[in-house]
């Protein structure tokens, strides 16, 4: 096999990051990211998701028609997003009506569906696993990343405890309130994707167009 | 048993069957609907009673919240108990024991026909019909009077009924506080109903003005009646508020807690 585990495990962190590298998955991770501890669950909540997805569609992939492949896989990811749904609703109820309609989202994130397709309809289930568990991970970890900047400088605070205290508060720190709203984390995320990019130059896309010099005459 | 093994052959078959034919493809989609099926109700089914005792709890503490009594660091039911629960007879405003207390909660979610009645006016966006018979919550201060009431409101808004209690003091006309504990507005407009900032609008405001007219408003302008009489509407949200308006002004008039409220500020309520 061309990948280990581990590489499989670790690659969609940076490397291969679904969010900053494949740009899938931005519309939730506008959405949740305003505070860390709802970041914290999408994460999970996709990670289980992508990883019991590709496992059960990795199981049956020498048994599926490849003429209803989609809505098999579709049907998977859908009755593991309402597991992970009613699970939530049961056990961390505040925190799901805060993700309200996103957690039933999943369903339509592209990474779930991307990794079902392009890796676990060719692979075996325990690497298919991984590599799901990995992309939910890579997608998870920039969650957090951007979650840290929007609830530092947009609230103040880290995991709702507080870190700079708000003028609200009576404390110092006057709070950036763009930050709490959505296209905040298009900023921060492209801010990210810049500095990675910077970092590895590798991830730089070729351009699709080229500027011809024309010669004088 | 010839009939079991029949079967099992039956399903090898669909097993050993190319994945393309058409005998597979209908195979494979109905064993895996009724294998998800079976998986999403047993999970629906098992984790209900947790759910709802989530939901009576997220309720509990809007109440307490309303109230402005919620602290973080005592247990709801706790706290919960400091409530004085009655059910009410909307039309005649007085308590009414032919419910118990304890089962009401499910009665109500469940629109029984007992406790509803039809609407020939549905200002409030209701669906056509009300019920007739609410739970309301009485907090009583040190000296054992009535020092909040606390009543159930709902109504329609651009996309969702909003359900909300509504907290009032001992006199039955001024606000205390106003919030929805479920709704389903736009995110950042309508949904800004949920704004501590907005909600605060609420406090100190009143209901009637002097001679007896029913006269809060939400709008962008100050009603003639004054400034005490108006909650600002929110910015981006017309038919949220103008849905907030209406279910404030319906349960708040004869048709809601009208008669309730005559009592309360007569002082017949103890």
């Amino acid at each position: 096999m061309a990948q280990t585990y581990r590489s499989q495990l670790v690659d969609p962190l940076v490397d291969n990051n679904p969010i900053t590298l494949q740009v899938l998955g931005i519309c939730s991770a506008l959405a949740v990211t305003s505070s860390m501890q709802v970041a914290f669950v999408m994460a999970l909540a996709v990670t289980m998701v992508t990883g019991f997805s590709s496992l059960f569609i990795s199981m049956l992939r020498n048994q599926i028609p490849s003429s209803i492949r989609i809505i098999v896989q579709m049907v998977i990811i859908a009755s593991l997003v309402i597991l992970v749904d009613q699970l939530l609703k049961a056990y961390a109820y505040e925190i799901s009506k805060t993700l309200s309609v996103f957690v039933g989202l999943i369903i339509t994130n592209c990474i779930v569906m991307g990794r079902a397709e392009a890796f676990a309809m060719k692979n075996p289930p325990v690497a298919s696993f991984i590599d799901g568990v990995g992309n939910g991970l890579g997608y998870g970890l920039l969650l957090l990343v951007v979650g840290f900047f929007r609830e530092l400088f947009g609230a103040g605070s880290l995991f709702g405890v507080t870190i700079l205290e708000t003028v609200n508060n009576g404390g110092w720190y006057v709070p950036n309130g763009m930050l709490l709203l959505p296209p905040s984390a298009f900023f921060v995320i492209g801010l990210l994707i810049w500095g990675i990019r910077t970092w590895k130059p590798a991830q730089v896309e070729e351009r699709e167009y080229k500027i011809q010099t024309v010669e004088a005459h | 048993m010839s009939d079991a093994n029949e079967k099992k052959g039956l399903i090898r078959r669909f097993i050993d069957a190319p994945p393309d034919s058409v005998g597979k493809t209908i195979f494979v989609a109905v064993s895996l609907c009724l294998v998800a099926s079976m998986v999403v109700s047993a999970a629906a089914v098992a984790l209900r009673p947790v759910q709802e005792e989530n939901k009576l709890r997220d309720k509990r503490i809007n109440v307490l919240q309303v109230a402005g009594v919620y602290d973080d660091n005592v247990p709801v039911a706790e706290a919960f108990a400091a409530f004085e629960p009655h059910v009410l007879d909307l039309s005649t405003g007085e308590y009414t024991d032919q419910f118990e207390i304890e089962t009401f909660d499910a009665l109500a979610a469940s629109d029984d026909p007992a406790i509803v009645r039809a609407l020939d006016e549905d200002p409030a966006g209701l669906g056509g019909t009300m019920q007739a018979y609410r739970m309301i919550y009485l907090l009583r201060d040190d000296a054992g009077e009535v020092d909040k009431v606390v009543l159930p409101i709902e109504g329609y808004g651009l996309w969702s009924t909003l359900y909300g209690f509504i907290a009032l003091e001992e006199n039955g006309n001024d606000i205390f506080g106003l919030q929805f504990y479920q709704h389903g507005e736009t995110p950042g407009l309508g949904a800004e109903v949920d704004n501590p900032r907005w909600k605060a609008l609420w406090n100190g405001k009143k209901l009637f003005t002097e001679d007896g007219q029913l006269a809060i408003t939400v709008a962008k302008a100050a009603p003639p009646a004054g400034q005490e009489y108006h909650v600002d509407a929110l910015a981006g949200a017309t038919l949220t508020s103008v849905g907030v308006d209406s279910l404030v002004k319906f349960w708040m008039g004869e048709a809601g807690y009208g008669a309730f409220l005559e009592r309360l500020k007569a002082g017949e309520i103890d």
